[in-house]
């Protein structure tokens, strides 16, 4: 049984990849299809912790400017001091949980909360990696340039982590726990469960994914730069809304997501294909995704009629 | 009455409230009440709006703390352990999620690799125990579901096993949006959970169900247990009677104040669902809370006031009940607040008239008597009912021939009370037509015509001296058997 709401999001990726290989047939290899979705692992990743947050009924404006620093810190400080480097990275974690405990204790809204930090990350970055510049551990290099036979690492990293996000946020009781925040908040309290403590968890789990994106993103550029992944923020939002997910109650597909990420990635290729100058490049892109959010609109209109 | 002491004879009870009172502000919700259900009870609750029903369930089912007295479970340290569920009327499923998955965030015990196959085990046994035939499967979304089907699934949920046996469960409404056949179903199951030895608190407007499934009739009325004794000791007419307040001097028979309004056929308004009104009257909506006033009136009030081209001068104004919600706006003043229904015609040039807005509402401070030093203070300094009278200022400084009031009272004092009833009967006298919405017999019985709702219909229109608490209470009440 598929889930009808993965269906678009699967047609949209499916036609994209169509017309790639159409417009370049030599994109049709392993090497080709690693390049075409390398850079699709930490945007997903992204995605998936911008998910997160938009599954208990919040949002987060922060996103890019958190990769950023995180990848500052991995490029930085974790190749000479290992142990402060993973200190920070724990240390950022913590903060995004005790983020989202704030928001729900004080009843504060998230985007004011969220975007007011990006201020606070972006600085951050900065202090810490001034110019762009630092380099990668050889060992997350090795891990995200690896050739594993057959089948690209690209495409390997996004099953992953679509299967350990859907496992953690559809399967697990905790997932289910935390869903039903954004769900039915009242629910939740009258059970008798801490509702900061769920939300505490639930930006922690995001906080997990998004310091992975800007690890992945290290890996994979070898330097740090604090501005690295600042279109993370809207293209972590648009991602989530492709794949499926709503901006409003607990209604997201973490399967879909990974799938909208790697659909927006794309469509930057399939731009670049079509030899469009890049100054036309984020329009084009913003009108593939309004032209697959007005079909999933009828889509669904056509679904409520039936 | 119930000992207080848990140690009586007999078995345990699963409940005993000593002495419980529950006040929120000055409003004293629950006053002293003393009650104790045992295993293999049936209770009926009935009562009237605000007579303390909701507030006695939240004290049994733990959600709220008593303000004084206790609530006290035999044997167990929490109304969790003591087995007390709750089924409440206000959908409390989360849609996103599946019906197993629902069971998990209510039971704490649902962990490990297999919680999903032992959930849905819990959740099918429950759901084919009380309504066989059903056709509810463990994994489908909730949001995919009729309101009937998510009532059914949150009665069963109310009754799956789960870590502590459902002992006591509390069920408000069950049966609203439940059809003959299921609703017949769930009262079977009750029965038959109370032969078991589980107890059951019931609270249904439809005394037909109360009487078929309850042993024992509990009648609540401002805060206190009036009535409590089995449900074989009263007659339908006599628990109707109980709920109301016997004598009731206080009242003036609508008859002497019955003004001339003209031919009931001059209805200068009228809305689908059968509520009129001629020019200067108050009409009264009643019946218990939730059965369709205010969707009544909000449907009526954005019929004529949501439009492209918004007049300068709206035809129908609008008294919020729930403030914070829909009346004041929290950052502005006093002043603004007042003026904004106006502003129409307090504008010169798309500009403000400043002026003019300072001498409206110093005009209207006099007469609605508003208690504040300064109309430039924040609304929010004000108390409740002060910030109610402003509200009722904004749509009466309009020329608004309609005011629409969806429960203007609802925590405000007695003098304020007082003195905006005299407002409206002036207000009504010029010519202006009410429509309110409230869950107050004193003041639907204010009213010149009372239209009494019941799931979602007017079961009872009443005018002149037919309106009396009486005949309010029976039409809200469904008398019919349940089949």
């Amino acid at each position: 049984m598929i889930n009808p709401r993965l269906l678009l999001p699967v047609l949209s990726l499916a036609v994209l990849v169509a017309a790639v290989f159409w417009l370049q047939p030599r994109a049709m290899s392993y090497v080709g299809v690693n390049l075409l979705f390398n850079l699709a692992v930490p945007i997903a990743l992204a995605t998936v912790a911008q998910m997160v947050i938009i599954m208990v009924g919040d949002i987060d404006l922060s996103m890019g400017a958190f990769v950023s620093l995180i990848a500052c810190i991995t490029a930085a400080i974790l190749p000479e001091n290992p142990a402060l480097g993973w200190a920070m990275l724990a240390g950022c974690v913590l903060t995004y949980a005790a983020l989202g405990a704030l928001i729900e204790a004080r009843q504060l809204p998230a985007i004011v909360v969220t975007l007011g930090m990006s201020f606070i990350w972006g600085g951050a970055a900065v202090l810490i990696l001034p110019s762009p510049g630092g380099s990668s551990p050889a060992w997350l290099t090795a891990i995200m340039k690896a050739k594993p036979p057959l089948v690209p690492m690209a495409i390997i990293a996004s099953v992953s982590i679509a299967a350990v996000a859907h496992l953690l946020i559809m399967r697990s009781g905790f997932g289910v726990r935390l869903r039903a925040l954004g769900g039915n908040l009242r629910a939740v309290s009258r059970a008798g469960r801490s509702t900061v403590r769920l939300r505490a968890m639930a930006y922690a789990v995001a906080g997990v994914f998004a310091v992975l994106a800007g690890m992945a993103l290290v890996g994979l550029t070898t330097s740090g730069d604090a501005n690295i992944a600042l279109r993370y923020t809207l293209l972590s939002i648009a991602g989530v809304i492709l794949g499926g997910g709503e901006f409003t109650g607990g209604r997201v597909s973490p399967i879909g997501a990974v799938i909208g990420a790697l659909t927006l990635t794309l469509a930057g290729s399939f731009l670049s294909f079509l030899r469009l100058s890049p100054d036309w490049q984020i329009g084009a892109q913003g009108a593939i995704l309004i032209l697959v959010l007005a079909a999933r609109l009828l889509v669904r209109r056509a679904e409520k009629r039936a | 009455m119930a000992s207080a002491r848990p140690n009586t004879t007999g078995p345990e009870p699963v409940v005993i409230l000593d002495g419980a009172s529950k006040s929120f502000g000055a409003l004293r919700a629950l006053d002293h009440v003393d009650l104790r259900i045992d295993p293999g009870e049936c209770l009926g609750l009935v009562g009237h709006n605000g007579a303390g029903k909701s507030t006695l369930v939240n004290l049994v089912t733990g959600q709220f703390a008593a303000s004084e007295g206790r609530v006290i479970y035999p044997g167990a340290k929490d109304h969790r352990q003591a087995g007390i569920r709750a089924i409440s009327q206000e959908g409390m499923l989360c849609p996103n999620l599946t019906v197993l998955e629902n069971l998990q965030v209510v039971q704490r015990d649902l962990t490990g690799w297999s919680w999903r196959r032992l959930a849905a085990r819990r959740i099918g046994a429950a759901l084919d125990a009380i309504f066989p035939g059903h056709r509810i499967r463990p994994e489908m979304p909730v949001f995919d579901m009729t309101l009937a089907e998510q009532q059914m699934v949150e009665i069963a949920i109310g009754f799956a096993q789960g870590a502590h046996p459902a002992r006591l469960v509390v069920l408000d409404e069950p049966t609203s949006s439940l059809d003959a056949s299921i609703s017949a179903q769930l009262l079977a199951h009750l029965r038959r959970f109370c032969a078991e030895g589980g107890a059951v608190v019931f609270i249904s407007h439809m005394l037909g169900e109360v009487f078929e499934v309850a042993d024992r009739i509990v009648v609540m009325r401002d805060g206190h247990i009036i009535a409590d004794r089995a449900a074989k000791g009263f007659t339908r007419q006599g628990l109707v009677d109980a709920m109301g307040h016997v004598a009731d001097e206080s009242h003036e028979p609508s008859a002497l104040r019955i003004r001339a309004l003209g031919n009931r056929s001059d209805a200068i308004l009228r809305t689908p669902e059968g509520v009129e009104a001629r020019k200067g009257e108050i009409v009264g909506l009643a019946g218990l809370a939730g059965h369709g006033q205010a969707e009544a009136l909000a449907r009526f009030y954005l019929a004529q006031s949501s439009d492209w081209r918004s007049l300068a001068e709206p035809a129908v104004v609008f008294v919020a009940g729930d403030r914070k919600r829909d009346g004041v706006m929290p950052i502005w003043s006093i002043r603004r607040n007042l003026a904004l229904a106006a502003l129409g015609h307090l504008c010169r040039l798309g500009m403000v008239d400043r002026a003019a807005e300072n001498a409206l509402s110093a005009d209207w401070q006099a007469r609605i008597g508003i208690r504040t030093p300064d109309m430039a203070n924040p609304i929010l300094s004000l108390s409740g009912g002060n910030q109610q009278k402003v509200l009722f200022a904004r749509a009466l400084a309009t020329t608004a021939a309609v005011v629409v009031m969806d429960d203007p009272m609802r925590g405000v004092d007695i003098g304020t009370k007082t003195e905006v009833y005299d407002m409206i009967r002036h207000e009504a006298a010029e010519g202006r037509t009410f429509l309110w919405y409230s869950t107050e017999m004193d003041e639907i019985l204010n009213c010149d015509r009372v239209f009494v709702f019941r799931d979602g219909a007017i079961s009872a229109e009443l005018e002149g001296e037919r309106i009396t608490e009486a005949n309010i209470l029976a039409a809200s009440f469904e008398f019919g058997d349940a089949a």
